[in-house]
């Protein structure tokens, strides 16, 4: 089993090497394509296991000798690892054959494909690691691969601006992250996840707080969660495939999934638990705001992604591991349909401007359906994915909110018998369920306005969701198509920030239609509509994942307000951008606040500012202090000079004088 | 013995050249394949060395030769590797005989290439010398013996500013070696012994604090001043400039390995006490170099010059791992003195590729677009960057975080507030080393470069022999770090017998 994990996670690798060296000799769709698929396989096969005979299996390849603590090369694989990995494989398997028309005529398409492999293999490893150590060197790689991804149309600088943006923001972050991951292990004696995890609930309480406080500051970076969310909208300028991928179904779920996995360690710290929770409901609601005023459809999906997030995290803080994981599924399947149906409209139309859409279900119709199927399930919409998993959550907040914190009176009705358990640390793997199982430590409770503002900010953001989705619905598709918008952006022309690869030679010329997508496009967007529909009906086979009637019917009054609201300001005037009613607020909404701004304003510039100065002191201070020993030694030696200079009268001269004083200090003296 | 042969081939063939011209090698070709030659029998011995090493036992010193020298002054010719010094020996081979590959193709702008050829092979024999020498003065003459082929190198090849680099480089670390001496003699007059293989194994003891405070404090500057530490650092960034590509490679990749090796096989062990009494300011120092050096790369306008800096942060995580006292802390000092050598070697061949097809190191007039006219030579820039920014996964990793991690728990006799506080502020270092590298792909590599029709000249097949083994190495020590830390954990617990 563990055979088959590390090969899902080695193949991708294999192949993105071959895929790097082997240049135009190899046929580059196969050798991205395959070994993807193959892990698919393998990664099903896994969770296929993992869900007849539960429990946890790990496997060693090699112990490394650091001098301290030894690093285990090593996976494990759980039910939760498997789910997970699946998930990964079927999203990237999708985006690679996607990709393979997408970038059909992409000079780099060999070096978008190695790299996009080598991201899948990176997130394999995150997800099946069994070392803290190991884990990181994906989650690491993962960032670079991002990084190179974002870039990969480098001529362009605001590319490679959001590039490097967004490899250094996560790396604030990951930076805290490492100093956890030390925290965690020295306290543990070993970096090995089941070891950490076993030992966690003996550590000592100021141990294991920065510990969760120091990890959370990676998984706030990788999640785009307030305060380092804000390279994800500028990771947009990605070719669309990768938005779907690492932007919005796997990378930026690993801080969620991370989370999910060392769960106990968080359970056992609430103050980390109640910063988790308010990170969440800060990015949830100001995220769904920014998404409502943004002009590029990709910035809206991208503000959304960061606002889906923080409802799993939300989840996370009040105790529902499962919904949360449950939500991350479901928003990996119907994001990443979003994303690739996004760009499937971008190839159609050459621009990522709302403004420039209208009418397209009528060109577009499969393109139209399986969006649409997107959007309900983000919604919200019963009985899509979303509603699902979003309820499953917001139920547990509700329950916190109702019970001041208290989660564990939702367990014993759900999963667990209602039988007082005993306080014991929170088991460390996955026994009961195959899937869905959720560790209670009773009488850990979130002060009680915590666990209110997470249950309202989830209600505000159900509605907010169903309204920027409105409004990016009804823009894209409905409507009056808008005339020139179909042709070619000029050359050169800034809001183009993307040309995908294919030019639009098969349109009729003059006509200027928006056509279809390609086949090998909408077919991975079929195919992911399925789960993005149905996937939530799993979540009846868990207690604690089936809909509850007050918050699943509070939930759909909430969609259909937000989606009612849009919809009656969009009637007025199709043609015009419903946002428009927010007034004086919207450029405040479409900036997100301004934060980037102000970080530039507090961070980079005073950075950049001390660099400078570091140059100059380098060369005036410490540089001119050493020219200026050798510049003192020359004058000394000018100083020492004068008496060698040559002239016999002064030699005489001071020698008689010399000899006189001799002479009277030993008369003087005698 | 065999050490012998290694440094026997290389003076043997720089004796050769005294031969007139005329008579032998005339002309720039033959010389360069034959430098090739020499080099490559010295790497081929030194892998013989390597293959027959008992890694078993990679703590005692093996492949030893042990002559009386000078017996009234108790002197022994005493050369020998273990687990510490292996990596640095095969580096030194390897680093050199990739320098004599590109050169062949590349010379220096300069001519006399003669001169060249023998200055960097008696280069050569100083650099492994110092590798293996188990004698303290005998370790000290190699050291010295870097020097004036190194400061002819700079002074003879180098770029518009040579002179007053040149001249800089040899005062600085001239002034450093004589403190190294005064340090390594107080030690060993005190402890009655030269031979460092003795001087570890009594691990300080007959030599009293304040000497042993002195001995290390001396040490301590002299080798920082070769490694370089902040504030001894501003020789570096001229030599490095002005250098010629291969004296800057070697610059980078060995040289400053001198220094930091000296501190783990000399000075930690010979004075223990001294270590734990300087390690506070040793890891204070090496922490403002990491922050210190990646700020002042962040403003440099210069590639080379660039590199250079960054070579001053680097060399500050080994320090970093020196001054925790703990297994861990000198194992990531090893680790990193190879990874630097790796790939800061890779960036300056890279810098002096670049350099040559531009005709300017100036980031600024190089411009934007690499990628697309130059895409070749682009990726390997790219990784270099993306390696040296300690990517994991790739060499530069390891050494930075175990070196952080030592810092996290130092030894026990140090202050554990402190050491916590430079961990926080090296990992602000890494993420501001990450700013300046992506900095300079963005300036250089992305972007549409300013004159589209320029033609840039795919790399040769020279440069590509000098490259692709770095890579392949920075990739398979970054993959597979056991293979570096398996030959330097023994050694280092042993160095620790006497100090944990």
């Amino acid at each position: 089993m563990i055979t088959l994990a590390a090969l899902a996670v080695l193949l991708p690798f294999a192949g993105a090497f071959a895929g790097m060296l082997g240049g135009r000799r190899l046929p580059q769709p196969w050798v991205a394509c395959v070994p993807v698929a193959v892990s698919t396989v393998l990664t099903a096969i896994v969770a296929f296991a993992v869900w007849r005979s539960p429990g946890e299996r790990a496997g060693t390849l090699t112990l490394i000798q650091t001098g301290a603590l030894p690093i285990r090369v090593g996976l494990q694989v759980d039910g939760l690892s498997g789910l997970v990995g699946v998930m990964v494989c079927c999203v990237a398997l999708a985006v690679q054959v996607y990709s393979v028309a997408y970038m059909a005529d992409d000079r780099r398409y060999a070096s978008y494909a190695a790299f996009v492999s080598l991201f899948t293999s990176a997130m394999l490893l995150v997800v099946f690691a069994g070392d803290l150590l190991l884990l990181y060197v994906g989650w690491e790689v993962m960032g670079i691969c991002s990084y190179f991804l974002i870039g990969h149309h480098w001529e362009d600088r605001a590319n490679s601006r959001a590039a490097v943006k967004a490899f250094l923001v996560t790396r604030l972050g990951d930076v805290g992250f490492l100093f956890g991951i030390f925290v965690l292990g020295v306290a543990a004696k070993s970096f090995t996840i089941s070891d950490v995890l076993a030992r966690a609930a003996g550590m000592p309480d100021t141990t294991l707080t920065a510990a969760a406080l120091l990890l959370l500051c990676g998984v706030v970076g990788k999640s785009a969660q307030f305060p380092l969310h804000t390279w994800l909208p500028d990771a947009m300028a990605g070719p669309t495939p990768i938005s779907a991928l690492i932007h919005a179904a796997t990378m930026v779920a690993a801080g969620i999934y991370f989370v999910a996995r060392v769960y106990p360690v968080f359970w056992l710290v609430p103050a980390a638990l109640t910063v988790l929770g308010l990170i969440a409901v800060v990015s949830m609601v100001g995220s769904a705001l920014a998404a409502l005023a943004q002009d590029d459809l990709k910035r809206v999906l991208a503000y959304s992604t960061i606002s889906q997030l923080a409802v799993m995290a939300a989840g996370l803080a009040v105790g529902a591991r499962s919904a949360a994981v449950f939500h991350l599924v479901t928003h990996a399947a119907f994001k990443a349909l979003l994303f690739l149906a996004a760009g499937c409209v971008i190839h159609a139309t050459a621009t990522n401007m709302l403004a420039r859409y209208g009418g397209l279900r009528r060109t577009m119709p499969i393109t139209f359906w399986t969006m649409s199927i997107g959007f309900a399930a983000l919604v919200g919409v019963p009985p899509f994915s979303g509603w699902f998993s979003k309820d499953a959550v917001i139920a547990a907040a509700q329950h916190g909110a109702l019970h001041h914190g208290d989660y564990v009176g939702k367990v014993q009705a759900g999963w667990f018998p209602q039988t007082a358990a005993p306080v014991a640390p929170p088991p460390t793997t996955d026994s009961g369920a195959p899937v869905w199982t959720f560790h209670a430590d009773p009488g850990v409770h979130l002060p009680g306005g915590v666990a209110w503002t997470i249950y309202l900010g989830l209600l505000l953001t159900v509605a907010l969701t169903a309204a920027y989705s409105a409004r990016a619905w009804l823009m894209t598709f409905f409507g009056e198509a808008r005339g020139d918008a179909r042709v070619h952006e000029a050359p050169g022309d800034p809001q183009a920030q993307e040309m995908p690869g294919e030019p639009q030679a098969q349109e009729v010329p003059g006509g200027a239609r928006a056509h279809e997508a390609p086949k090998l496009m909408t077919w991975p967007l079929m195919v992911l509509a399925v789960p993005a529909a149905i996937l939530g009906f799993f979540g009846l086979g868990a207690p604690e994942l089936r809909p509850e009637l007050v918050p699943s019917l509070l939930g759909i009054v909430l969609v259909a307000a937000g989606f009612g609201v849009v919809w009656l300001v969009w009637n007025r005037d199709p043609a015009q951008d419903p946002v428009r009613m927010l007034g004086p607020v919207r450029p405040v909404f479409a900036k997100a606040f301004y934060l980037d701004e102000l970080y530039g304003f507090v961070i980079v510039r005073p950075v950049v500012a001390l660099a400078r100065g570091v140059a100059v002191a380098d060369r005036t201070g410490i540089d001119a202090a050493v020219v200026g020993t050798a510049r003192a030694a020359r004058r000394l030696g000018g100083t020492l000079r004068i008496p060698q200079n040559g002239n016999a009268q002064t030699y005489l001269t001071v020698l008689l004088g010399g000899v006189v004083v001799i002479t009277a200090l030993v008369v003087i003296f005698k | 013995m065999i050490f012998l042969l290694m440094m026997a081939i290389p003076a043997c063939a720089a004796l050769a050249l005294l031969v007139p011209g005329a008579r032998l090698l005339p002309d720039d070709a033959s010389l360069g394949r034959f430098g090739i030659l020499v080099s490559g029998a010295t790497l081929l011995v030194g892998l013989s060395a390597a293959t027959a090493f008992d890694y078993s036992h990679a703590s005692r010193a093996q492949l030893a030769v042990n002559r009386s020298w000078e017996p009234s002054l108790g002197l022994r010719f005493h050369l020998g590797v273990d687990g510490i010094s292996l990596p640095l020996v095969v580096l030194t081979a390897l680093l050199t005989f990739l320098c004599f590959l590109y050169t062949h193709r590349h010379p220096p702008a300069g001519g006399r290439l003669r001169l060249f050829t023998a200055l960097l092979l008696v280069l050569e024999i100083g650099m492994l010398g110092t590798f293996v020498a188990l004698d303290l003065i005998l370790f000290f003459v190699f050291f010295e013996v870097v020097l004036i082929p190194m400061f002819a190198v700079i002074l003879l090849w180098g770029g518009p500013g040579r002179r007053a680099a040149a001249t800089k480089f040899i005062l600085y670390t001239l002034l450093g070696s004589g403190l190294l001496l005064a340090g390594m003699l107080l030690i060993a007059v005190n402890a009655g012994t030269l031979d460092m293989t003795e001087l570890a194994r009594r691990h300080g003891a007959g030599v009293s604090h304040g000497v042993q405070v002195a001995g290390f404090l001396l040490m301590m500057l002299g080798f920082g001043v070769k490694a370089p530490m902040w504030p001894l650092h501003t020789w570096l960034p001229d030599a490095h400039t002005e250098a010629p590509t291969a004296g800057s490679v070697l610059l980078a990749g060995v040289l400053l390995k001198m220094g930091t090796y000296g501190l783990v096989r000399i000075a930690l062990p010979s004075a223990p006490d001294g270590a734990r009494s300087c390690a506070l300011a040793l890891g204070l120092l090496a922490v403002i170099g990491i922050v210190y050096g990646a700020l002042a790369c962040l403003a440099q306008t210069d590639l080379k010059r660039m590199i250079a800096y960054s070579s001053v942060g680097h060399m500050g995580f080994v320090l970093l791992g020196i001054a925790t006292l703990t297994p861990v802390g000198v194992n990531a000092a090893l680790f990193g003195n190879i990874a630097h050598g790796l790939i800061t070697g890779l960036l300056f061949f890279l810098a002096g590729s670049i350099k040559e097809r531009y005709g300017t190191g100036d980031l600024e007039r190089i411009g934007g677009g690499m990628l697309g006219t130059a895409p070749r030579l682009a990726s390997f820039l790219t990784f270099a960057s993306v390696a040296s920014l300690g990517l994991p996964g790739l060499a530069g990793f390891w050494g930075e975080m175990l070196a952080l991690l030592g810092a996290y728990r130092p030894d026990a006799g140090l202050s554990r507030p402190a050491f916590v506080t430079f961990m926080a502020i090296g990992g602000l270092g890494a993420v501001l080393t990450a700013a300046y590298f992506l900095r300079l792909l963005s300036r250089i590599t992305h972007g549409r470069p300013r004159d589209a029709t320029a033609v840039i000249a795919a790399p040769s097949a020279y440069e590509y022999a000098a490259w692709v083994p770095l890579v392949a190495l920075t990739l398979l020590v970054g993959l597979w770090p056991k293979t570096l830390l398996a030959v330097t954990s023994g050694p280092v617990r042993a160095l620790f017998g006497g100090l944990g």
